[in-house]
């Protein structure tokens, strides 16, 4: 034990350069024709409502299969054995979640953004401005955590230079959203997930090649390597109330993240909203399985030592994996495909982002609903540049910091701001103005004053001694108290016009009657 | 857009209890998606020893168990589309034709 395999990690390398040129051609090409096909706002947003629910699929899967979830999952359960399992199960349980609370109401309901779900029949301007709060800050945190490990991943894997890494990975994707809007973007996503999706299968196989196609016997090698624990549960869940409140932050944060939900309005019916989430749940499953495997090949045929030697985290595992069992040109393919996989990712976070800022702040509040397509378009169109310029800004300014945490915190944002009021808004016809801006304003700022006082941020990034808050994700409270202040708040404010449509949009929400 | 009809239909016994029932499937498949994932949380926090039990030579319950919620969040997702594609698609589309006629 202890010798290092020779690795060409980190070194340019001739064949994982050509396929990522072949991604940006291909992917620059789609953007192209996707820039003839993007005018109105319904295709900039929405991609004209042209996308299958089978096509969606693979788009949903592709925003939530990050790079930092293929190289992180795989590292865990080579470095931790099962609980790395346990560690990815959480990721997948709020899409079933997201089929049977959200997805046909908000296709049925909505337009562009969730908010045009709760500004349906609330008063426009109030819950515009409560709702923009809550997906901008879910948007911004994933958006630095995802350019932070793509300046360090990149760096990793090609050796080329933190800065240079962020600052390129801005700009293709800035030209991916701001000249083919949605249908550049979901197309871009598609062809990311199926070459994450084949790559991950590809090395499976090859794994599992060399164990006669036989998943115990490569548990059983793991185990004779490094003992029966890794097999076992360790010590992930010690205590009970921080899985209970990091299990709510991912179970239902996931029905609330901007990006996630904005896809719902790119297929044409709550049928294909529907038969989508069905799909992405699927591959979604399928990658963690996979992934899983692949921590337990990178174990046995890497090695722990070799692994921890190249990063601490373990990030490695899956492209050290793939050297060692398709050799260099297949680690070139995975580093590539890593690649594809982060400009994906943010280029979806960046076009939520630029729909709340143009649909539900420019439009609805600044210009009280009049405002011309081309105005709006136009308008997106400069919230995308100004959003990627600050991606790259804030990945660049938290170089070297610990960002893993900014994750958690966009899910328990999504989870108490966005996702309660989304939720009451559909379901309860007592809710009001009032009680929503209350709801995710209360469960926004909760969640963020939370964490930073948590062991999380106030222990591991500030390194004070004692957590004024002993939780190490907030959902729990933060979410609770937000469905608390929504239903509160609401009782004290009666508000006739808001019960009056909730009982005319029953037509919409459960038809489909009227539905853009 | 007839008004009137629309108001009929928002009041109709059929409306309501179609209503009723999709409630009912979210609701229901939601807890048992709930009590899934925080049953196996639940196990893990407060007797892991059942995950720790052995099924083969070093494989332990854990494995297919960890595997089998993912599966069964999945099938959660078919059996709620099962039952919107062939049972309240055609509610919806029999009320939409009636909504259309009168």
């Amino acid at each position: 034990m202890g010798s290092v395999i020779q690795s060409s990690l980190g070194t340019p390398n001739i064949i994982s350069i050509a396929f990522f040129i072949v991604f940006i051609t291909l992917t620059l090409g789609i953007t192209y024709w996707a820039a003839l096909r993007t005018r109105t706002t319904r295709e900039y947003y929405a991609a004209g409502r042209s996308i299958t629910g089978f096509q969606n699929g693979l788009a949903l899967a592709g925003d939530y299969m990050s790079a930092a979830s293929f190289l992180g999952i795989a590292g865990m359960v080579s470095t931790k054995g099962f609980d790395g399992l346990i560690y990815s199960v959480g990721w997948l349980v709020g899409w079933p979640i997201i089929m049977f609370l959200i997805a046909e109401p908000l296709r049925n309901l909505g337009k562009f953004t969730f908010a045009d779900v709760l500004a349906y029949r609330l008063q426009q301007k109030p819950i515009r401005i409560a709702a923009s709060i809550g997906a901008l800050t879910t948007v911004i945190f994933y958006l630095i955590a995802q350019m932070v490990g793509a300046g360090t991943l990149v760096k990793l894997m090609f050796g080329m230079t933190f800065e240079y890494a962020v600052i390129g990975v801005g700009i293709v994707m800035i030209i991916y959203v701001l000249f083919g809007g949605m249908l550049a973007t979901t197309w871009v996503q598609i062809i990311k997930a199926v070459l994450l999706l084949g790559g991950a299968t590809v090395i499976v196989v090859l794994v599992l090649s060399k164990y006669g196609f036989s998943p115990v016997a490569l548990f059983d090698a793991a185990a004779i390597k490094y003992g029966d624990a890794v097999l076992a549960p360790g010590t992930l869940i010690t205590n009970p109330w921080d899985a209970l409140s990091l299990g709510l932050a991912l179970m239902f944060g996931t029905a609330g993240l901007p990006h996630i939900l904005m896809r719902f309005y790119t297929v044409p019916d709550a049928k294909e909203a529907r038969k989508s989430v069905f799909y992405a749940t699927g591959f979604i499953g399928y990658f963690y399985i996979l992934t899983s495997i692949i921590g337990f090949g990178a174990m046995v045929l890497v090695g722990r030592e070799a692994i921890l030697a190249i990063d601490k985290g373990g990030n490695m595992a899956a492209p050290l994996l793939a050297e060692a069992v398709g050799g260099t040109p297949f680690l070139g393919f995975i580093a590539a495909v890593a690649f594809a996989t982060i400009l994906a990712v943010v280029a979806g976070l960046t076009l939520a982002g630029a729909s709340t800022l143009s649909h539900d702040l420019y439009v609805s509040v600044i210009r009280n609903g009049q405002a011309s397509e081309a105005d709006e378009v136009r308008v997106a169109k400069i919230a995308t540049l100004f959003l990627g310029a600050l991606a790259v800004l804030l990945g660049i300014s938290f170089k070297g910091q610990n960002v893993a945490f900014m994750v958690g915190l966009a899910f328990a944002v999504a989870a108490s701001g966005n996702f309660p009021a989304l939720l009451l808004s559909i379901t309860w016809g007592g809710f009001t103005t009032a009680g929503a801006v209350a709801s995710i304003l209360v469960g926004t700022v909760l969640a963020v004053v939370l964490i930073i006082i948590s062991p999380t941020v106030w222990v591991e990034v500030l390194k004070n001694p004692v957590a004024l808050f002993p939780l190490k994700n907030p959902a729990l409270i933060s979410m609770g108290a937000a469905f608390l202040v929504g239903y509160l708040v609401s009782l004290l404010t009666h508000e006739e016009d808001a019960a009056r449509k909730f009982e005319e949009e029953k037509l919409r929400t459960y038809l489909g009657v009227g539905s853009e | 857009m007839h008004s009137e009809n629309m108001r009929n239909l928002l009041n109709s016994k059929e409306f309501k209890s179609l209503v009723r029932q999709r409630l009912w499937m979210s609701i229901s498949l939601t807890i048992a998606m709930l009590a899934t994932y925080f049953g196996f949380i639940g196990v893990l926090a407060f007797n892991k020893e059942i995950l720790v039990q052995k099924i083969g030579e070093h494989v332990t319950l854990g494995i297919p168990v960890g595997v089998g919620v993912i599966l069964v969040a999945w099938l959660l997702t078919g059996i709620y589309v099962v039952w919107a594609n062939n049972y309240y698609d055609n509610v919806v589309a029999g009320m939409k034709k009636k909504l259309g006629e009168s």
